[in-house]
C-alpha cells in the first residue's frame, strides 16, 4: 500500500487542500469528499469560533487533520504567536508555516520561516513550512525540526503551473522529508506533473475554489494526483534526446567490412 | 525621498496631450501585457480607453480572483466624534456649518460597540473629525481599548498623526490606518482647504508613509472624487499606492474611491464623475496593482455596489451610520454625508452571496 508518513500520521490521499476564496463555505464539505483529502488548511486568522455558521471548522469532519496557517504573519514572532492560537483554538498541532512579507509577489520568507520552525517545532508541532524551492534552505529546515517542506510552484493564486520544476527536483532528490508542492498548481495535469517527479504530495486551493465547479474540478485534482504518483511508481520510460531513426545512416557499419 | 518628490515630476505633466495621443491599439497592447507601467496606467484612465471596459473588466476580475478568490471583507465605520476645527469646503463637519456636535464617552463606545458586533461585524474601522483638544490621541487610545474587547480588526481614520503617536495607536490594538489626500493637485488642495491644520499639504500627504513605518498592518488611501478632474487624481492616488507598496512591501495597501456626496454647507464646484468613470478608475487600479485592496463605501447607491462586486472590490461597508452615536444612541451627532446604501449586515451579507462571493467577517485578530 502506497502510503504517505507525516508527523505520525499515515495518509491514503497525496492531495492536501485549501479553503480561502471558495465563493460559499456550505460547498466545502462536497469538495472535500470529491477530493478525497485528508488533509485541509485554513488561516487561522480566518477562523472565527464565535459565529457558527461563519466558522470554516464547522465544514470540516473531525476525520479529517486540521493544517491551520500562518497566513498573515509578516515575521517569526507573528507567525510563531499564530501557530500557539490554533493549538489554544483546538486546532491539534499541526501547522503549516507562512511568513509573507511581500504583499506584491506573497513570495515567503525562507530566513524567518526556518526560524519559526525551529521554535515550533520544540514546541511539540507538527511543522510544514511553506518556503521558496531553495536547496539551502530546505536543509535548515530539515534541522529545524519540520515534519516536511513545501516548496512553491509560482507565486500563490497564479494558477502559471510549475516554474520552479528544477529546483523542486533538487528539493525532491535530495531533502529526506515528503515534498509537498504548494501554491501555482492551476491545473489537474501540473498536479500530476509535480507527482509525476516524484512529489510527495500537492496542496491545491486557487484552481479548485475559483472554478465554475469546484466539487468536479476536486475530483479532477484528485484522480490527476494518483495518476501522476502511479506514473512515478511505474518509473516513467526514459526520454530521449535523439531520433531512432528506421533506416539508420550508420546502418552499413553493420554488415562487415567493405 | 517621500511621495512628493513623486508628485512633483507629474506636477506639470500635460494630460490633456497625453490622452489625445493614446490610440485604441495602445490600449490593446496594454490589455495584452501582465504588467504594466504608471504611464500605461495613465492610458488605462484616458478618454480613449472607455471603450474597452469590457475587456477591463474581464481582465480585473481574473486578477482579483487569482489573487484573493471569491471572498469580499464586511466591516462598518463607527464615528467617535464629529467635533472638527477644519475648515474644508466640501465637508459637513466644517467648523463654519451650525451642525449637532457630538462625541461619545467611552461608555457610550461600548454600547455602540455592543450594537454593531451583535450584527456579526468584527472589523471596524473609527472615526472622527479633526479636533485634537475634543478626540486627543489619548481619547482615541482608550476608545481602542474598548473596542478590542469586541472586535478583531480596528482600523482609524482620523487627523493625521506623528509615527510615534501611528505606534502608539498600534500597541493600543489599532491594525489598520485609513488617510485620503483627498485631492492630490496641491493648488485645489490650498483652495478647498480653507482654514485649519488640514491646510497643510505634506503633512497630509506624509501620513500614510509615516503609518506605514510605524508598522500598521493595512493602510487606505484615496482621492475624494469631485474636487478635480477623476482622471488626474485617480493616476495620483494610483502612483501614491504603487510607492508605498514597492517601499513597504510588508503593508496592505489599500485604496479607496469616494465620490463626494450631499453634505451639510454647500460646495459647488464639483468635477463630474459618472458610474463609468469610476468603473474605468477602479479596472485600472486593479490592472495596475493587481494586489491592491479595493474599499467600497456606501457613498453609492445599492445596485451599483452590487455590480462592482464582480469587478475587483476586496472590502465593502455594511450597516453603516455616519452619524456619531448611530447604531445605538437616541441623541446622535449629525452625519458627514448622507449613505446611499441603507441595507443592514444580514441583507449585505445575501447579497454578496447571491452575488457568488462570500462574506468575509473575519479576516485578523488580536496576536
Amino acid at each position: 500500500m502506497d502510503e504517505l508518513m507525516i508527523g505520525g500520521v499515515t495518509l491514503k490521499s497525496r492531495l492536501l487542500l485549501g479553503t480561502g476564496k471558495f465563493a460559499r463555505k456550505q460547498i466545502i464539505p462536497d469538495v472535500i469528499k470529491s477530493s478525497e483529502t485528508q488533509v485541509v488548511t485554513m488561516a487561522v486568522r480566518r477562523v472565527d469560533l464565535g459565529a457558527k455558521e461563519e466558522n470554516i471548522l464547522e465544514y470540516i469532519h473531525k476525520d479529517i487533520v486540521l493544517l491551520p496557517n500562518t497566513s498573515g504573519a509578516r515575521n517569526t514572532e507573528e507567525a510563531v504567536r499564530i501557530a500557539r492560537l490554533a493549538r489554544a483554538m483546538g486546532c491539534g498541532n499541526w501547522v503549516k508555516i507562512e511568513v509573507i512579507s511581500d504583499n506584491k509577489y506573497l513570495l515567503p520568507d525562507n530566513h524567518e520561516t526556518i526560524k519559526a520552525t525551529e521554535i515550533l517545532a520544540k514546541e511539540g508541532f507538527v511543522v510544514l513550512p511553506y518556503m521558496s524551492p531553495d536547496l539551502m534552505s530546505a536543509k535548515r529546515l530539515v534541522e529545524a525540526g519540520a515534519a516536511a517542506v513545501m516548496p512553491l510552484g509560482a507565486p500563490i493564486g497564479t494558477n502559471r503551473g510549475i516554474r520552479t520544476k528544477e529546483l523542486i527536483q533538487i528539493l525532491i532528490d535530495e531533502i529526506d522529508l515528503p515534498i509537498i508542492v504548494d501554491a501555482g498548481i492551476g491545473r489537474p495535469s501540473e498536479a500530476a506533473e509535480a507527482m509525476e517527479m516524484g512529489a510527495d504530495a500537492v496542496l491545491v486551493n486557487t484552481a479548485i475554489a475559483t472554478s465554475n465547479d469546484p466539487i468536479n474540478m476536486a475530483k479532477a485534482f484528485s484522480l490527476a494526483v494518483k495518476a501522476g504518483r502511479l506514473a512515478y511508481l511505474s518509473k516513467l520510460g526514459p526520454e530521449k534526446e535523439y531520433a531512432q531513426a528506421s533506416s539508420p545512416l550508420t546502418g552499413f557499419l553493420n554488415e562487415g567490412e567493405i | 525621498m517621500s511621495f512628493y518628490d513623486q508628485y512633483i515630476n507629474y506636477k506639470t505633466f500635460d494630460f490633456d496631450h497625453f490622452f489625445e495621443q493614446v490610440t485604441e491599439s495602445d490600449i490593446k497592447r496594454i490589455l495584452n501585457k501582465n504588467r504594466i507601467d504608471p504611464y500605461e496606467f495613465l492610458a488605462l484612465l484616458s478618454p480613449s480607453a472607455e471603450n474597452f471596459l469590457e475587456e477591463m473588466a474581464q481582465k480585473a476580475q481574473k486578477l482579483s480572483l487569482q489573487h484573493f478568490g471569491k471572498a469580499i471583507l464586511l466591516f462598518t465605520p463607527m464615528y467617535l466624534a464629529n467635533y472638527c476645527i477644519n475648515q474644508c469646503a466640501y465637508c459637513g463637519y466644517n467648523i463654519q456649518n451650525s451642525i449637532k456636535r457630538k462625541q461619545l464617552t467611552l461608555d457610550e463606545i461600548e454600547k455602540e460597540a455592543i450594537a454593531i458586533s451583535s450584527t456579526g461585524l468584527r472589523h471596524i474601522l473609527i472615526l472622527t473629525g479633526e479636533s485634537p483638544k475634543d478626540t486627543p490621541v489619548d481619547y482615541i487610545v482608550e476608545a481602542v481599548k474598548v473596542l478590542k474587547k469586541y472586535f478583531d480588526s480596528i482600523g482609524i481614520e482620523i487627523y493625521p498623526l506623528a509615527e510615534e503617536e501611528y505606534r502608539k495607536m498600534i500597541d493600543a490594538g489599532v491594525d489598520g490606518l485609513t488617510v485620503y489626500q483627498e485631492v492630490y493637485d496641491e493648488v485645489i488642495y490650498d483652495h478647498v482647504h480653507i482654514s485649519g491644520p488640514k491646510k497643510n499639504y505634506n503633512y497630509r500627504l506624509n501620513a500614510p508613509e509615516r503609518g506605514c513605518k510605524a508598522k500598521m498592518r493595512n493602510v487606505n488611501i484615496g482621492a475624494l472624487l469631485g474636487l478635480n478632474e477623476w482622471r488626474r487624481e485617480a493616476f495620483f492616488t494610483g502612483i501614491h499606492a504603487n510607492y508605498l507598496q514597492n517601499k513597504y512591501p510588508d503593508v496592505c495597501i489599500g485604496v479607496s474611491p469616494p465620490r463626494i456626496r450631499p453634505h451639510a454647507g454647500v460646495f459647488e464646484d464639483v468635477y463630474p464623475v459618472s458610474d463609468k468613470n469610476l468603473v474605468q478608475y477602479m479596472l485600472a487600479l486593479r490592472i495596475f496593482l493587481p494586489y491592491l485592496g479595493i474599499n467600497l463605501s456606501t457613498r453609492e447607491s445599492a445596485k451599483f455596489r452590487d455590480h462592482l462586486i464582480a469587478l475587483g472590490i476586496t472590502k465593502i461597508s455594511a450597516g453603516v451610520s455616519t452619524e456619531v452615536g448611530g447604531h445605538s444612541s437616541e441623541d446622535k451627532g449629525e452625519g458627514q454625508f448622507e449613505i446611499s446604501d441603507s441595507r443592514n449586515v444580514d441583507e449585505m451579507k445575501e447579497v454578496i452571496l447571491a452575488n457568488g462571493y462570500q462574506p468575509v467577517f473575519k479576516d485578523w485578530m488580536h496576536i
